[in-house]
């Protein structure tokens, strides 16, 4: 049974999956709640809900992935770090490559 | 006799070892399939504005539908860090029971899934129809197998924690399986933010 | 639905050529059965390799398929130089020298060099890091499978069905059904995709088995540069290949289900195939060099007597080669007109990308400098490869420059430059390392003599074959023009080109013969360390035995084997006698075969648009999957009694 209990300590309780759900739950009314009532105009928009997005995926990772509970070295942080960072470079990188594309066309 | 009690703990510890590493293997599959979805956005949105002759995002989004949608799958991840929490406290049975219940929400996802999809096409919008709707059903069509796989292999698992109870082999599975989870929450938030927001915005 | 290729789309006739292959492809499967069924090893294959996990075992398949493809994509090559030898020649039709070169090209990067440095990963890591074994053995005999399959897909093509033809970047729209009607593509797009899962499950096994796996002692800036210049790959391979899998996925559904991702009308844009494709592209060639440099970095050190010069600007230069190799990838579209800013942009970033190689090649050479050298067949192959690559990074550098790359893409120089870099550093490389671990894998040496005929052959064959073709491309000849006139002025360069393709040819037939021979004459490794090396697999007995070491080494800083040698030497080495204990073990399974021949009856499938062939392959693997995961008693137990008499055994004491 050692395993179970060592596990215990580690992978978060009740009120951390609480938390998270709630503010999850939040960061998608928002959204929704602006997008519907046309509260900003378009950019400002994009960029408002882009920004909820990125804090409801912060969110699934530490309240729910628990990425802070890996032992260290935190190797899988590491990693999504990196992945993060060539996600935006291929999205980032391809739209700002095929904008050539609604100049010619 | 000394000798054959530490040996004992020792492979226990190796196998502990043995699982957490499949852990660690399973965290790049998750960023590799980061990526995988990161270049599915990516085309998406070149693309996202090259309706051709056909329906714009405008006409095809309900935010009803989408938000439910959101509703179910994100209430879905929590119940499966409910489960993972049962599984911590040793539970076999009110974990097997937020396991039924977070498949079932997702099973709920995917049918909600399946009937906009079918209704886009019974009027006539295909993959076919323009670049849009072709990169629209990739995306999201692909985020639904994965929760369609996710369902099955839940099934599995359910079955053989039922018959096995908890071992450091289905423990490592049943972690993995709720990472999976909610990582399928995680990159439903962009397809609803920038497929069905941006959308209808 | 009518199925859209019928059993008459099949076979292909009419042409000697695929007809010679058909007939070689019956005879040789006949006599494979016969000589297995005579000798009576089937039971042999099937329990020995086809069903097992140990990482040995499966870097040495991996180096039997990858020299096999060699000798496919070589053929190619022949054929295609005959064809260029002089003007207006018929050997070949267009329509054959379009799909040669595409599955030249398609071979030799998949399938030829990526397993050939899965091999080497393979075969080294596990016994460089003082392991018993990869992390999960039982997904790397998956991935073998999957590759040897993916590859297998890709032959049939020339037999049945008939080849894609739309070069190995398949671009559209001509990769396209408007303009590819055939099956051709398809047997492309799914073969790359059934070998990149395999790839991508590769990666991520090397990944933590170096960061996880490693001998107690062994910190991350102890280890060999060459396990590092496999981490750094594996990097790569994992944010590389979903985006591969993803672009031939949207090809795909192009072809299968009518979507207007790459298509000329419904808003499709080709663009975007070319832009996805080079963002695996780019990183893909580094995947192919990064361990050839750590090979280098091996072989310079040992046969020099030295440690590496400048060991950690080596693995910085490493990691920063591959961060950057992500940001380069438009260097292959310049001509795309993206517009001032982006070329500008990514012009700068693949000449930085330039000095961290330098940082190296200069490593290498002072690593080289004062040392007491042997010139054995690996340190031949490395001195070779340096100057070959400083040639490939300055045109590689002079390709970048954005504007001048309107002239020279996709000409001739183009050609002679990836050429330049993959002969002379990857394939370069991995002969280096073929040759220097040779010993560990088999237990015998290459003969060298015959290993110096090779070299040479090929260094010959190498710079008369692609020097002309500098030439060739500022004189204006093309990539993938089948043929010319004699008016252009082109035919004595391109005769020389051709004749070094066959010396080239030739230096294959000599490596054949250096293995053939020394199978039988070479000389004998009863040491282990044939080469006074370094690292720890230099420690075990060649071959190593299948749980590696007996009893794990704890090591103390870098090169501990060498370490160990030197203390043993001055007589303060304390050996410390530990009690062998139990080794955990996984069995062998019969499951990543089975997996994989039905990933490669769906691809099958789907290649003729059979979906009841797709579905049922589809549905075995499912099946393989679920068992798999129903299997809970996957591993064992060595007993002591039996390491005890493995271990006498090999160190002669029976
Ligand atoms: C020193 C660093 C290097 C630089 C600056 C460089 C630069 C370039 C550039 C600018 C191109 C595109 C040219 C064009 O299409 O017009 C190119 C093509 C290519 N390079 Fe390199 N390169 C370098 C190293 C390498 C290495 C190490 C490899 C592989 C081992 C490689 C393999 C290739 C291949 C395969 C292509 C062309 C593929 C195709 O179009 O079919 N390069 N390189
Ligand atoms: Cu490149």
């Amino acid at each position: 049974m050692k395993h179970i209990e060592s596990r215990q300590a580690s992978h978060g309780s009740t009120t951390s999956y609480i938390i998270g759900f709630v503010l999850s739950i939040l960061l998608t009314i928002l959204p929704l709640w602006l997008v519907v009532n046309h509260v900003l105009n378009r950019t400002a928009l994009i960029v408002t809900i882009m920004i909820m997005a990125a804090l409801q995926f912060l969110i699934q990772l530490l309240f729910f992935m628990h990425i802070r509970e890996s032992e260290k070295p935190r190797y899988n942080v590491l990693a999504i770090i990196l992945g993060i960072v060539f996600v935006i470079t291929i999205v980032g990188g391809s739209a700002w490559i095929m904008t050539f594309n609604s100049q010619v066309q | 006799m000394e000798n054959i009690v530490s040996h004992h703990t020792d492979h226990h510890e190796e196998h502990e070892a043995h699982e957490s590493i499949k852990i660690d293997g399973f965290w790049l599959f998750l960023v590799s399939d980061v990526l995988l979805f990161g270049a599915l956005f990516a085309t998406f949105i070149v693309l996202r504005t090259h309706y051709a002759e056909g329906p714009t995002s405008q006409d095809l989004f309900d935010v009803k539908e989408f938000t439910i949608e959101t509703f179910v799958l994100l209430t879905s991840s929590f119940t499966s860090g409910l489960a993972t929490l049962e599984m911590n406290k040793g539970h076999v049975k009110s974990l097997i029971t937020w396991l039924i219940v977070t498949a079932l929400l997702g099973a709920t996802f995917v049918g909600f899934e399946i009937h906009e999809f079918s209704g886009m096409v019974s009027e006539g919008y295909k993959m076919s129809t323009s670049a849009f709707l072709s990169g629209f059903f990739t995306l999201v069509g692909t985020h639904g197998c994965h929760v369609s796989l996710g369902l099955i292999w839940m099934i599995g698992l359910i079955i053989q924690v039922a018959r096995r109870g908890f071992t450091p082999v289905t423990e490592r599975k049943l972690s993995i399986i709720s990472l999976y989870w909610h990582f399928l929450d995680a990159v439903w938030i962009f397809i609803f933010t920038v497929v069905y927001l941006i959308g209808v915005m | 639905m009518e199925p859209k290729f019928k059993i008459s789309h099949f076979f292909i006739h009419g042409d000697p050529l695929i007809l010679g292959a058909d007939v070689s492809i019956g005879i040789a499967t006949v006599m494979i059965i016969f000589v297995l069924t005579y000798f009576k090893k089937w039971k042999w294959l099937w329990k020995e390799w086809l069903t097992t996990v140990d990482h040995k075992k499966i870097g040495i398949m991996y180096v039997i398929a990858a020299l096999l493809m060699l000798f496919r994509g070589g053929v190619d090559a022949l054929l295609m130089r005959t064809q260029l030898a002089l003007p207006n020649l018929k050997v070949l039709l267009s329509e054959h020298y379009n799909e040669i070169f595409t599955t030249h090209g398609t071979i030799m990067i998949l399938f030829m060099a990526m397993p050939l440095i899965f091999a080497m990963m393979n075969i080294v890591i596990p016994l460089q890091i003082g392991a018993r074994d990869v992390a999960y053995p039982f997904l790397n005999a998956i991935s073998f499978w999957l590759f040897f399959f993916g590859a297998m897909l890709l032959n049939l093509s020339f037999v049945i069905g008939g080849s894609p033809n739309a070069g190995w970047v398949g671009y559209p729209p001509l990769s396209e059904l408007q303009f590819n009607p055939g099956p051709g593509e398809n047997f492309y797009v799914l073969a790359i995709q059934i070998s990149g899962i395999g790839s991508l499950a590769t990666g991520i096994n090397f990944l933590v088995t170096i960061l996880k796996m490693r001998t107690k002692g062994m910190r991350l800036m102890d280890m060999p540069l060459f396990t590092w210049s496999v981490l750094a790959t594996s990097i790569l391979i994992i944010a590389a290949f979903p985006v591969i899998t993803v672009t031939m996925l949207l090809l795909f559904l192009d072809r299968f289900a009518g979507a207007h991702f790459f298509t000329m009308t419904h808003g499709g844009d080709p663009m975007m195939y070319i832009n996805l494709f080079w963002i695996w592209g780019h990183p893909e060639v580094y995947i192919v060099i990064l361990p050839a440099f750590g090979i280098f970095s091996e072989v310079t050190s040992v046969f020099s007597k030295k440690v590496t010069f400048g060991y950690t600007s080596m693995v910085v230069s490493m990691m920063l080669i591959s961060f950057y190799a992500y940001f380069t990838w438009v260097h292959h579209f310049f001509t795309m007109g993206a517009g001032a800013g982006v070329n500008t942009f990514f012009a700068v970033s693949t000449m930085i990308i330039a000095i961290p190689t330098g940082v190296k090649v200069f490593n290498w050479l002072l690593t080289m400098y004062q040392g007491r050298i042997r010139l054995t067949e690996p340190m031949l192959w490395t001195i070779a490869f340096i100057p070959c690559f400083a040639i490939g990074g300055a045109t590689g550098v002079m390709l970048s420059i954005a504007p001048a790359d309107y002239q020279y893409h996709n000409s001739y120089f183009l050609i002679a430059h990836f050429h330049q870099v993959l002969i002379g550093g990857t394939v370069f490389g991995m002969f280096a390392g073929l040759t220097y671990w040779w010993p560990k894998m088999f237990g015998f040496k290459l003969n060298e003599t015959l290993g110096r005929w090779a070299f040479w052959l090929w260094n010959i064959g190498f710079y008369a074959c692609f020097m002309p073709q500098y030439a060739l491309g500022f004189m204006g000849m093309t990539r993938r023009i089948y043929t010319y006139g004699w008016d252009m002025g082109w035919a004595p360069l391109n005769l020389i080109s051709s004749i070094g393709a066959v010396i080239m040819g030739i230096a294959f037939l000599f490596q054949v013969w250096e293995i053939a021979y020394s199978v039988k004459y070479g000389e004998r490794d009863t040491t282990g360390d044939p080469w006074d090396g370094h690292t720890l697999e230099w420690s075990l007995p060649s071959p190593a035995p299948k749980y590696n070491f007996a009893v794990l080494p704890e090591v103390h800083g870098r090169d501990a084997w060498w370490k160990t040698k030197e203390a043993k030497e001055r007589g303060d080495y304390e050996e410390k006698k530990q009690e062998l204990e139990p080794i955990h073990y996984p069995k062998n399974s019969g499951i990543p075969f089975i997996l994989s021949v039905f990933f490669f009856i769906a691809g099958f499938g789907f290649t003729f648009e059979w979906v009841w062939m797709g579905a049922l392959g589809l549905l075995g693997v499912a099946i393989c999957l679920i068992v798999r995961s129903f299997q809970y008693d996957t591993d064992y137990y060595i007993s002591v009694d039996e390491i005890k008499e493995t271990e006498a055994a090999l160190r002669g004491e029976v």
